[in-house]
């Protein structure tokens, strides 16, 4: 067991875990930020996708050790009010069904908006085909990205 | 706003700031006891106390109305749906309502279920005399205090009005008086004319809290002093424990207990992590139970049921030998699916807290009732000492249909005697059983001289199947001599329902063959169903569980939509289903590109009577056909000496997102009762696809998954 400080969602946070630990399980049982979903372990789903310095991370195999004073956002910090232009986007297209995997693929979204703010269709399919959806909302993710594309300045 | 919430705050999370640091301040960890801040949406629920007129919904005096949703929520949108109905008849302002997630509670409510596609047919009418119910008591308090008629009353967005004395009251003004007044006996439900709600595009309810990342799973409770549990169920079907050493497991950081039961080995401790890894560290030998099934064995055992006399007949009509005797041309045709996992995004877990007085549980579930009457068999308990409370779950697809894993949660919180979670990984979910049944079918048609189909013969064959035919559906009914049979394989290897069971695969097989006979026959496809559903009208033969004008309906639209035969630069193919009380055709639409079939786009027309919300339902159509298309073309669970070869979506393919072709749907608009749409728009899909597909390239997709037949077989 060791005491890493982390910087999340601009807070800093302390947890006592092991060092191999993945930063999804410290977020979801030592941090109570349960927003980042397991999926399936292995980095092949993406529902557990945060941004670490900026970029998309699958935090299921990304071990706490790793992060040191890296700032990690995850769903609950993308925006204060849950407006942040890809999260209204997706309320406006009603993209989820279970929502299990929305929390992802919003982080999947904004971290491709972020560094590419008017994406083509061809770049959207590419980054989004790494995230699943079991119940198949792929339509409406497109059209959400499209969407959130239009707000973001 | 519409706010939702569960029932209860106990699954919010609370977090304890012990210290400020910097602009942000840290937090150190968190406890577990519930708060206001754990619960916002009660925050802003009403400071006055809720009426209650049914168990649909209450009142309060500042004019809050609470709608409960009794039903399960898995992504078919019921807590959206219901809500809308009982607020529809209710006339309630849409914005300005708090929809719950009830508990379950048999004396509130009759079928707190979601599977079958069934929650709406069922409810459609309770759910509307729930809020006209209400809407009428509201009106009759009016009329009393204003001492009018209640004719002369009418109501709009939670207000009751009397235009000729320009009086209005708001239904929190009347709701003590109204809840006071007689139930009445017969209300009068909206004409369909006068629906605001129904039929809309309504957004999820849960939007705000899925989009924020708030706990609503089953896998976001915590409880305080819970402690976390994964299980070591045996590797291979057939299996069972040997020897258990536990010793090192036990010695690590944060395990607290292992327990043995029913050859499942559970590694409790305080985190998910510290688990997992104890887990990989025990040590157990197993021995042989029963056969240790391979997936070539199963392809044995179908070509020996395929010849078996022992079969079930399910459906037989006129005389079925006499017609192939006479036949002037006979289709003869085999059809294969695999196993399939359900593979639910949110993995199995369920919370349990086996107490002295009582038991209560917390989780994903799709039948409360079964979990609760599973749990109180195993404990030999009486079921009014178990609550469970509903999550919203990560998918489903009928999994959650079992009990297996609340019953698990409960025998390990029983021998650890604390609240426990338990949660199982992906590897867990994927080679953990319960899945759809692999099945083999046959098919042979006679034909006439003139094309007729004049007999149909149908065995099924499966591995723990039950009966994988659905004996009197389309064609049954349409053809004057038939036989329909089925037998089945008893395996270690543990089966359940999956999305539309058995049509799942049946349709594609079924619908694939018609396409083989009718171009035998030298017809149409199209108009090869429809003269046998003429046929059908004209001259039924037997029980006829369809409604052919309403197949007939969605055969046309789809046509019509696709523009089938008309169009130039694409090769479709056709499909259509009735499962679950609803009807769906689908048009698959091919293109070759550089002398390979590109799926293009799937037009479907979908049959459910009324849309309740037309959002969701495009989205079950959309989902349903995603679902259908993604496991036809690369779902496929093998086995090696009864274990699974594929663990996790590494090795087990599922559909993405640059894979999906463009779907257009539409509804028959014919203002019947509505049905569901939760599966219906699934089982047609495989088939219009693998039809596109051999008019396309002459190359007859009959078994799946696609991916590994020709003309996909080396294809990435």
């Amino acid at each position: 067991m060791a005491q890493y400080k982390l910087q999340i969602n601009g807070r800093s946070y302390q947890a006592d875990v092991e060092p191999d630990t993945p930063l999804l399980w410290v977020l979801r049982d030592h941090l109570g930020l349960v927003g980042t979903k397991y999926g399936c372990g292995i980095a092949q789903c993406g529902a557990c996708t945060v941004h670490v310095n900026g970029e998309a991370t699958r935090s299921c195999v990304y071990p706490v050790s790793a992060v040191a004073s890296s700032k990690v956002v995850t769903i609950e910090g993308l925006s204060e009010k849950g407006n942040h232009p890809v999260q209204l986007a997706w309320e406006e297209v009603d993209v989820a069904q279970c929502g299990y995997c929305q929390a992802g693929q919003v982080m999947a979204a904004a971290a491709l908006l972020k560094k590419n703010p008017k994406p083509t269709t061809a770049e959207i399919d590419a980054t989004m085909s790494n995230n699943i959806c079991r119940c198949g909302t792929y339509h409406r993710i497109r059209e959400a990205v499209k969407l959130a594309s239009t707000k973001t300045s | 706003m519409i706010m939702s919430t569960t029932q209860t705050n106990t699954s919010r999370r609370n977090f304890l700031k012990l210290a400020a640091l910097g602009s942000g301040g840290l937090f150190l960890g968190f406890n577990w006891v519930g708060s206001a801040e754990a619960a916002p949406a009660l925050l802003n629920s009403s400071a006055a106390a809720a009426i209650d007129f049914n168990s649909y919904l209450s009142i309060a005096a500042d004019g809050l109305i609470t709608i409960y949703s009794p039903n399960p929520e898995i992504g078919q949108n019921i807590k959206t749906s219901f809500p809308m109905i009982v607020a529809e008849e209710l006339d309630a302002d849409w914005t300005k309502i708090k929809i719950v997630q009830a508990v379950l509670d048999n004396k509130k409510y009759e079928r707190q279920v979601t599977g079958g596609s069934g929650a709406v047919p069922h409810s459609w009418k309770r759910l509307r005399q729930a809020g006209a119910t209400a809407r009428q008591m509201l009106k009759e308090a009016a009329a009393a205090k204003w001492k009018v008629p209640v004719s002369e009353l009418t109501t709009n967005n939670a207000v009751v009005l009397h235009a000729a004395s320009n009086r209005k009251a708001t239904y929190g003004e009347l709701a003590t008086d109204a809840s006071k007044l007689p139930i009445p006996t017969e209300v009068k439900l909206k004409d369909r004319k006068d629906f605001k709600l129904i039929g809309k595009a309504i957004k999820n309810v849960d939007n705000k809290d899925i989009l924020t990342g708030k706990p609503l799973f089953g896998l976001d409770f915590y409880r305080e002093g819970m402690l976390f549990a994964m299980i070591q169920r045996p590797k291979a079907f057939g299996m069972k424990v040997k020897s258990v050493d536990a010793a090192a497991a036990k010695a690590m950081p944060g395990i607290v207990d292992v327990v043995t039961f029913k050859n499942n080995v559970a590694v409790v401790g305080k985190s998910t992590w510290q688990v997992k890894k104890a887990k990989d560290a025990l040590k157990i030998e197993y021995e042989k139970d029963k056969e240790l099934e391979s997936s070539s064995d199963h392809d044995k055992i179908f070509q020996e049921l395929l010849k078996s006399d022992k079969a079930t007949v399910r459906r037989k009509d006129g005389d079925v030998e006499a017609a192939f005797k006479n036949a002037a041309k006979v289709v003869k045709s085999e059809y294969q699916c695999p196993f399939l996992p359900h593979s639910p995004l949110e993995p199995m877990n369920f919370f349990a807290h086996v107490r002295e007085d009582g038991v209560e549980l917390v989780g994903p579930t799709q039948t409360p009732d079964r979990a609760r009457e599973a749990t109180a068999k195993l404990l030999n308990i009486p079921a009014d000492k178990i609550t469970v409370q509903m999550t919203r779950m990560g998918g489903a697809f009928g999994r959650r249909l079992m009990a297996d894993y609340v019953v698990e949660a409960a025998e390990v919180s029983s021998l650890v005697k604390a609240p426990v979670k338990v949660i199982w990984t992906r590897e867990d979910d994927m080679t953990g059983g319960n899945y759809r049944p692999a099945v083999r079918y046959r098919f042979e048609a006679a034909l006439d001289a003139q094309g007729n189909m004049i007999g149909y013969k149908l065995r099924g064959v499966g591995i723990n199947s039950g009966n994988p035919t659905r004996e009197h559906n389309f064609p049954s009914g349409a053809v004057d001599n038939l036989l329909i049979d089925s037998v089945e394989h008893e395996s270690p290897i543990s089966t359940a329902p999956w999305r539309a069971p058995i049509t799942n695969f049946l349709a594609f097989a079924e619908q694939s063959f018609l396409d083989e006979v009718a171009q035998a026959a030298g017809k149409d496809p199209v108009q090869f169903r429809l003269a046998l559903l003429d046929k059908a009208k004209k001259t039924p033969v037997g029980d006829i569980k369809y409604d052919i004008d309403r197949m007939k309906g969605v055969i046309q639209l789809a046509v019509e939509k696709a523009g089938w035969g008309k169009k130039k630069g694409v090769i479709q193919g056709f499909s259509v289903y009735f499962s679950h009380a609803s009807y769906v055709a689908q048009v698959g639409e091919v293109a070759m590109v550089k002398g390979k079939p590109v799926l293009k786009k799937i037009y479907a027309a979908g049959d459910c009577g009324i849309v309740v919300n037309l959002s969701g339902a495009r989205q079950q159509m959309m989902g349903g056909i995603v679902d259908g298309l993604g496991h036809a073309m690369y779902g496929n669970l093998t086995f090696k000496n009864g274990t699974p070869e594929q663990n996790n979506f590494n090795s087990y393919r599922l559909i993405r997102l640059n894979e999906v072709p463009e779907i257009e749907v539409h509804f028959v608009d014919n203002g019947i009762d509505p049905t569901g749409l939760g599966e219906p728009a699934l089982p047609p899909t495989g088939g219009a696809v693998a039809n596109a597909i051999f008019k396309a390239t002459g190359k007859r997709l009959r078994n799946q998954p696609f991916i590994e037949q020709e003309p996909f077989k080396g294809v990435s």
